[in-house]
């Protein structure tokens, strides 16, 4: 990937503002540590991935970084900014949620609401005829950056989920954000659709350079894509390298029990021994 | 009505549009009802989507407890209706009964409008005397009584009523279609789900003296759940109940006018007949679409 930097630097050396900084962050629920001592920098153009067991406090970093959640200590600051809600630099898909099949609206009204759908008052397209053709054509292009063209006005209860989670993801993009966090948002589909989804973002990532954080569950099919790992388990968070992150040592000591990483002579990596007793396999592109 | 036995309908059309204007109580009914029908389909559209039509089902039915209340300490029922629905309102959205329906909401939603019911069947029994003919209004409409004043008010309540539709109506679609994208964008979406319902109380207020609180279905859900299967476009949607809700108000007016029955009868039928019609026709059209594929097979071979 072209755009692919590990660090938060330019290739010329010379340091460039992370577009995400987190320092020192917690977060506790009741008396519940979910984690804390977070510290990452999120350069512009990252694909990161967050992962990690269930439970662990995935979706809740993802939120801090969206202002939905507050945190008990630290910072967080996106492109310079503290963290607010409703920042339309971050496009935000929500982990998997389906329309109702009777929900008989099309997709190409769900993709423009992420537009302007939190303004308050009327557009009248008579009045603003050229702000409307601009708004239009925004939404045509994102719904063409994902390959939604065919289906966009067909009523979105009534398309599969991998389509729905296109239009999703391309009401996410309508903004133009800088970051795009993605919940979870492979889950529930079907292999083909995976696969076929996660080229989506991959290509988005690269046309758009928008930073990408993206919640797994099984990374295998955007490793291909990723510059980091942001592992979260047991309270702790480590972030590296794919190759960094998913070895024996650094896991073990996460998990604070032996955990094994075994690498096939295919390139494939097996994660054994979780604690919870989950079996995951990760590609390995070595 | 006491009209009927007098004239009948000349079915000239002309004619019998002199008939009915001369009538200063068919003026009003038109006016109250127009208006009605016309918040009624906008307000309808969102509780189709939003999935909230036994919540609003269940408003009307505490409006009935509302409006004998204010009978019984004298008041006007629509005051009553007004407060109680309002107030459910807020119950609704303290106990998150609003949300999408679940087996366990639409429990909780019946459980309290039965017992709404019966503290209205208890405030009826108390004022039996003073209030007992009116309670046929209540429960049924009557368009026909309606008198100057009433048009007054559905009129300034509908001009407050568009204005906060042209204000909260895009932020609502959002909050009701993607609860939670619009609340990572910033839209209120709780609070608007509380807005949404005592601006349904008052539109349920409203529509009793047209329709009543058991029939008030006809022009709240049905008309926007017809528009609702013939587009998938929210503005056309809306647009469309409120014409459809409009159509069956004064379908049901006229006949009203001129058969031995009331008027509520003739628009929820009118609007029960058309939602048949739409919802057989979406189920006859793939039917009909395969007969006209197979057709063009046969006349390619």
């Amino acid at each position: 990937m072209a755009h692919t930097q590990t660090a938060p630097h330019s290739s010329h050396g010379k340091t460039v503002p992370p577009i995400i900084r987190v320092r020192g962050a917690a977060v506790r629920l009741g008396n519940r540590a979910i984690w804390d001592g977070v510290d990452l920098d999120v350069a512009a153009g990252e694909f990161l991935a967050i992962l990690g067991p269930n439970g662990a406090g995935k979706s809740t970093l993802l939120k801090t970084i969206l202002g939905l959640l507050p945190l008990t200590a630290g910072r967080i600051s996106v492109l310079g900014q503290p963290t607010r809600r409703g920042n339309p630099a971050i496009g935000y898909v929500p982990q998997r949620r389906s329309f109702d099949a009777e929900v008989r609206v099309r997709g190409r009204d769900i993709v423009r609401l992420g537009l302007d759908g939190d303004r308050w008052g009327l557009p009248l397209p008579f009045l603003h005829s050229a702000a409307a053709r601009v708004a239009a054509a925004r939404v045509e292009r994102v719904i063409d950056m994902v390959g939604a063209t065919a289906y966009a006005d067909r009523p979105i209860g009534e398309l599969s989920g991998g389509e729905q989670q296109r239009l999703l993801i391309a009401q996410a993009l309508v903004t133009e954000p800088r970051i795009l966090a993605l919940d979870e948002p492979l889950d529930s589909l079907d292999l083909a659709n995976q696969s076929a989804v996660a080229g989506v973002i991959r290509t988005i990532a690269h046309e758009t350079g928008a930073a990408v954080l993206l919640v797994a569950h099984d990374i295998n099919p955007i490793l291909p894509a990723l510059d980091r790992i942001v592992y979260v388990a047991r309270g702790q968070v480590m972030v590296g390298t794919p190759e960094a992150v998913i070895t024996t040592a650094t896991l073990s000591r996460l998990y604070g029990t032996t955990v094994e990483v075994l690498h096939a002579s295919d390139g494939r990596i097996v994660v054994v021994g979780q604690p919870e007793g989950e079996e995951v396999s990760y590609h390995g592109h070595r | 009505m006491v009209i009927a036995d007098a004239i009948g309908p000349s079915w000239d059309l002309v004619a019998d549009y002199q008939i009915i204007s001369q009538y200063h109580f068919m003026h009003n009914a038109f006016l109250a009802a127009t208006l009605v029908a016309c918040i009624a389909g906008v307000v309808g559209y969102f509780m189709v989507i939003r999935s909230q039509s036994f919540a609003g089902h269940s408003l009307a039915n505490v409006g009935f407890a509302g409006a004998t209340g204010a009978a019984l300490v004298g008041a006007s029922p629509i005051v009553g209706l007004f407060l109680a629905g309002a107030l459910a309102a807020l119950g609704i959205q303290v106990l998150g009964l609003g949300a999408r329906q679940t087996r366990q909401n639409d429990i909780a939603v019946g459980a309290i409008f039965t017992l709404a019911l019966a503290l209205g069947y208890l405030f009826l029994h108390l004022s039996k005397n003073e209030y007992g003919n009116g309670i046929y209004d209540v429960l049924f409409g009557n368009p026909l009584g309606i008198s100057d004043g009433d048009v007054r008010v559905n009129l300034w309540a509908a001009v407050f009523l568009a204005l906060i539709a042209v204000g909260g109506a895009r932020p609502l679609l959002f909050a009701s279609l993607d609860p939670e994208v619009a609340a990572a964008r910033g839209v209120p979406v709780r609070a608007l789900g509380l807005g949404y319902l005592i601006v349904l109380a008052l539109v349920v207020a409203l529509a009793v003296q047209v329709i009543g609180v058991l029939l008030i279905f006809a022009l709240l859900v049905t008309p926007a759940a017809i528009a609702n299967v013939l587009t998938t476009r929210p503005v056309v949607a809306i647009a469309l109940a409120v014409g459809l809700g409009v159509l069956f108000t004064w379908l049901g007016l006229v006949v009203g006018f001129f058969a031995p029955y009331p008027v509520g009868f003739f628009i929820t039928s009118f609007a029960f007949a058309a939602y048949i019609v739409v919802r057989g026709g979406r189920w006859l059209l793939p039917h009909w679409h395969n007969v006209l594929a197979a057709q063009r097979m046969h006349e390619v071979r």
